[in-house]
């Protein structure tokens, strides 16, 4: 069974600064993927080369069996990747169901249609994925009324609608209580094994938790990839998060 | 052959210079701000035309220049006033989408635009020449209005004033580092609402200027803002928001298409600005000199 | 939605009793306002729902008038031909245009339009033998229905209502179909719309097709209407007024432009002779108090009063 996602010497420069330097990632299909690593390591420029915001200066980028490296976003999207930000990004002046209709009715309705359409299977899908994320008595409200929490959680349903082959999770659980995290790991464990995951965290509980394997990135280079247990007792990254290691230590002498 | 080619179109070309130094003085003020604040001012056509109408109400009929200095420096006066009340209207709606703005802007220029129509009526008004500038002097064997060649020397003075100033003085470098960043100079401590003030002031002094100076060309008339403002705006897409070479180039640019391109093809003239601007934002949207900003 | 569709048929059934009660004069600003409505409703696909801010949409109104007008003069006056041709000159026109201009958003679309704007309006006064130069296309003989001519107010303002409703509905419910909705997604956030999987550009190309055949077709009851067609109509001042009457309608709901609409007219023609044909500086007075004191326009005053679910 081929990697659902495979990074091969993936590189994005900006100017003189590289911020990701030939990353080789290989996340296998089914598999719940950690992407850590300390401020700065090119965790979010890694995420957007993936979900194709951005465009990579060297090296290839795989879904499956398919080289996406020159498509964009939207095309990204369509074949199975689907995204969380950081940052909320909703519509934040229509209702929670109308945010969620946007997304499952690419899957499930009909969204190229001039004519009114109920779209019955794709509201039937939303209402259980709000239902899920534990929205569900919140469908009629608008998005910019919603807490922070509560965004998270619509965030996710968006993302869940569009019935993804690949999900990108970006801090999902940062500024959740410990309950919406505890729901939040919850909901990600009890998706189906059609959908492989990677998730980028600092809450490394989240992430020690969820991920079957994490991969440790560090100013923009892959550090180690290896189970919790091996990231959790490597003396190199500990070194990493704290500071105390330079460049050169890391990658030429380190553990 | 390129010899005969010029000397058929000189003053065609001339003529496209010296529109070019119109366009210039009166972009440049447009395209700092916008680049500065993305604030886009649509009453800078208004402005260019409060001049024009100075223009006349000083030196409309009778060639003097008493009467040519008093407009230009009455000219100055009121569009740095004008700037200024700009800057404060826009100033509540700093949080609002930019877009608001401009349609502030748009109702202040319906507003000006109405009022100068009132006080003045409707026809087209001529301007004269100062004396000593209203003939014409030969070059290259052709007869040329001796006031465009002067307008021409006038843009590029200004050219090169608007230049130092912005690239040799410390508020030159404020203003270029609020083009770059606007965020990180309030960061640094500078408020924003002074150099917004203080850009819109000059760039409408520069606007009613350039009015004033272009009346013994254009005259003054309704619909001339209009005409004016999408000139500008071409200029200032073309050339790139926020950059002073940008405007110079694009005005120089624009001003050979609006005179040799009308004289050669006047059908397709019109084309041609249309294709040059669609030309410029499909292959380089942030224009010739423009800051790699992301569009607004 | 009951209620609303009941207002809805309770103001048409109103409107269309007009010629009945009101004198011809007046009935005339009333088809002036009708058809102005639809243009400005046009616009608000653009600007309200879909957050394309046009300066240039006049261009596509005055070209489905000048299409209409020439039709009727020189082939046929019968209805529906002219009006058909002009929505499809309009669509045609937005279809040439649009391809560049949806290509930028915001201020720079703004600027875009503007130039296109400027484009039609010279084009315009330049092919004289079309459009009768600056001193516009007139002559335009009467809408014939079934070959009689429709002369009388009376008959001309129900002929431009009957179009406004074929445009307004088109509209409404364009607006409240899944196309519609990707717009408004559009507008409030097209990043995640590409992250969703959308192509934004294809469904902005298409709003702006579509409004502009709806322009068009307003164009098309101009020429019946005022049998009179400058370029007036295709410039500035009647693209810029277009977007006051949107903004102070308030951008997105249709009906909104459609009050803004009638204000703009009522304060142009009919309190304009008053004042010595000055309409245009209080519309910019109002145009600067409505951005400032009502960022949603009059249908956003209507959403404080009725807790109801945004369009």
């Amino acid at each position: 069974m081929s990697a659902a996602l495979e990074l091969r010497g993936v590189s994005r420069q900006f100017g003189a600064l590289r911020a990701v330097d030939g990353v080789d990632l290989t996340v296998p299909a089914g598999t719940r993927h950690g992407l850590i690593g300390p401020n700065g390591a090119g965790k979010s420029t890694l995420f957007r080369l993936i979900t194709g915001t951005l465009r990579v200066t060297a090296g290839s980028v795989w879904l499956g069996e398919q080289d996406i490296t020159g498509q964009r976003e939207s095309r990204r999207a369509r074949l199975g990747v689907s995204q969380t930000l950081q940052h909320s990004s909703l519509f934040l002046p229509l209702t929670v169901e109308q945010n969620a209709m946007l997304a499952a009715q690419r899957r499930h309705g009909s969204p190229g249609s001039l004519l009114p359409r109920r779209q019955p299977e794709a509201r039937d899908r939303v209402a259980e994925l709000l239902a899920a994320v534990g929205l569900g008595g919140r469908a009629g409200v608008t998005a910019g009324e919603l807490s922070h929490g509560e965004r998270r959680q619509l965030e996710i349903a968006l993302a869940l609608a569009c019935e993804p082959q690949l999900l990108l999770l970006d801090e999902p659980a940062a500024g959740m209580s410990t309950g919406e995290s505890e729901r939040l790991i919850e909901l990600i464990r009890a998706l189906p094994a059609t959908v492989t995951v990677l998730i980028v965290e600092h809450d490394l509980d989240v992430v020690f938790q969820l991920a079957g394997a994490i991969t440790v990135l560090h100013l923009g280079r892959v550090l180690l990839t290896g189970s919790p247990a091996e990231v959790r007792g490597s003396a190199a990254v500990r070194e990493a998060y704290l500071g105390t290691a330079n460049r050169e230590e890391l990658f030429l002498g380190g553990s | 052959m390129i010899v005969d080619w010029f000397d058929a179109n000189l003053v065609s070309i001339l003529n496209g210079f010296a529109i070019g130094s119109l366009l210039f003085i009166l972009a440049v003020g447009l395209s700092i701000v916008f680049g500065m604040m993305d604030v886009l001012n649509l009453a800078h056509g208004a402005l260019y035309l409060v001049g024009a109408y100075l223009g006349y109400q000083f030196a409309g009929d009778t060639s003097s220049w008493a009467g040519f200095l008093t407009a230009l420096g009455t000219a100055a006066l009121v569009g740095l006033l004008a700037g200024g009340v700009l800057s404060t209207m826009t100033e509540p709606l700093a949080r609002r989408p930019h877009l608001d703005q401009a349609l502030l802007t748009l109702g202040v220029a319906l507003v000006v635009a109405e009022l100068l129509a009132i006080f003045y009526g409707n026809d087209v008004l001529r301007v004269v020449a100062p004396p000593g500038l209203n003939g014409s002097t030969k070059v290259f064997g052709d007869t040329y209005p001796t006031y465009r060649l002067a307008l021409i020397g006038i843009g590029a003075l200004i050219a090169v004033a608007v230049y130092v100033v912005v690239e040799r003085t410390t508020v030159g470098a404020l203003v270029r580092a609020s083009v770059a960043d606007r965020e990180m100079v309030s960061a640094v401590g500078v408020d924003n609402r002074r150099v917004k003030l203080a850009v819109l002031g000059v760039g409408s002094s520069l606007a009613a200027l350039a009015g004033v100076l272009g009346g013994p060309i254009n005259g003054a008339g309704p619909g001339l803002d209009e005409r004016v403002l999408i000139l500008a705006l071409v200029v200032v897409v073309i050339g790139g928001l926020g950059s002073i070479k940008g405007a110079f180039v694009g005005a120089l640019l624009i001003g050979q298409v609006e005179s040799l391109g009308r004289a050669l093809v006047p059908d397709l003239a019109s084309f041609v600005l249309f294709g040059a601007l669609a030309l410029v934002l499909i292959v380089r949207p942030r224009g010739l000199f423009g800051a790699p900003k992301a569009a607004v | 939605m009951r209620p609303r569709l009941l207002v809805g048929v309770a103001v048409l059934v109103v409107l269309a009793m007009v010629p009945l009660f009101v004198a011809p004069y007046e009935t005339g600003i009333l088809s002036r306002i009708l058809i102005f409505a639809l243009l400005a409703v046009s616009l608000d696909v653009l600007v309200g729902i879909t957050g394309l801010p046009s300066l240039g949409h006049a261009a596509y109104f005055g070209i489905g008038a000048y299409t209409a007008g020439w039709l009727s003069i020189n082939v046929t006056a019968e209805a529906p031909v002219p009006l058909l041709a002009a929505a499809l000159a309009g669509a045609v026109a937005a279809a040439a245009t649009g391809w560049l201009a949806v290509r930028s958003s915001g201020i720079f679309f703004l600027m875009l339009t503007l130039a296109i704007g400027e484009l039609i309006f010279q084009l315009a006064q330049q092919w004289e033998s079309v459009t009768g130069g600056s001193n516009g296309l007139f002559g335009i003989p009467a809408v014939r229905l079934a070959g009689s001519p429709l002369t009388l107010a009376g008959f001309v303002y129900w002929y431009v209502l009957a179009g406004f409703v074929i445009g307004y509905a088109v509209l409404r419910v364009v607006s409240a179909s899944p196309f519609g909705a990707v717009l408004r997604g559009i507008r409030d956030n097209e990043p995640r719309m590409r992250s969703l999987g959308y192509s934004p550009f294809r469904y902005k190309y298409a709003a702006f097709v579509l409004a502009g055949a709806v322009a068009g077709l307003a164009g098309g009851l101009l020429a019946a209407q005022a049998r009179l067609v400058t370029t007036a109509d295709v410039g500035f001042t009647t693209a810029a007024l277009a977007l006051l009457a949107v903004v102070i309608g308030g951008a997105g709901t249709l009906w909104g432009a459609c009050l803004g609409a009638a204000l703009v007219v009522l304060v142009r023609d009919a309190l304009g002779p008053r004042l010595d044909g000055h309409g245009p500086l209080v519309l910019g007075l109002v145009f600067i108090l409505a951005v400032y004191l009502l960022p949603r326009g009059f249908a956003g005053l209507s959403a404080l009063r009725v807790r109801r679910r945004p369009a």
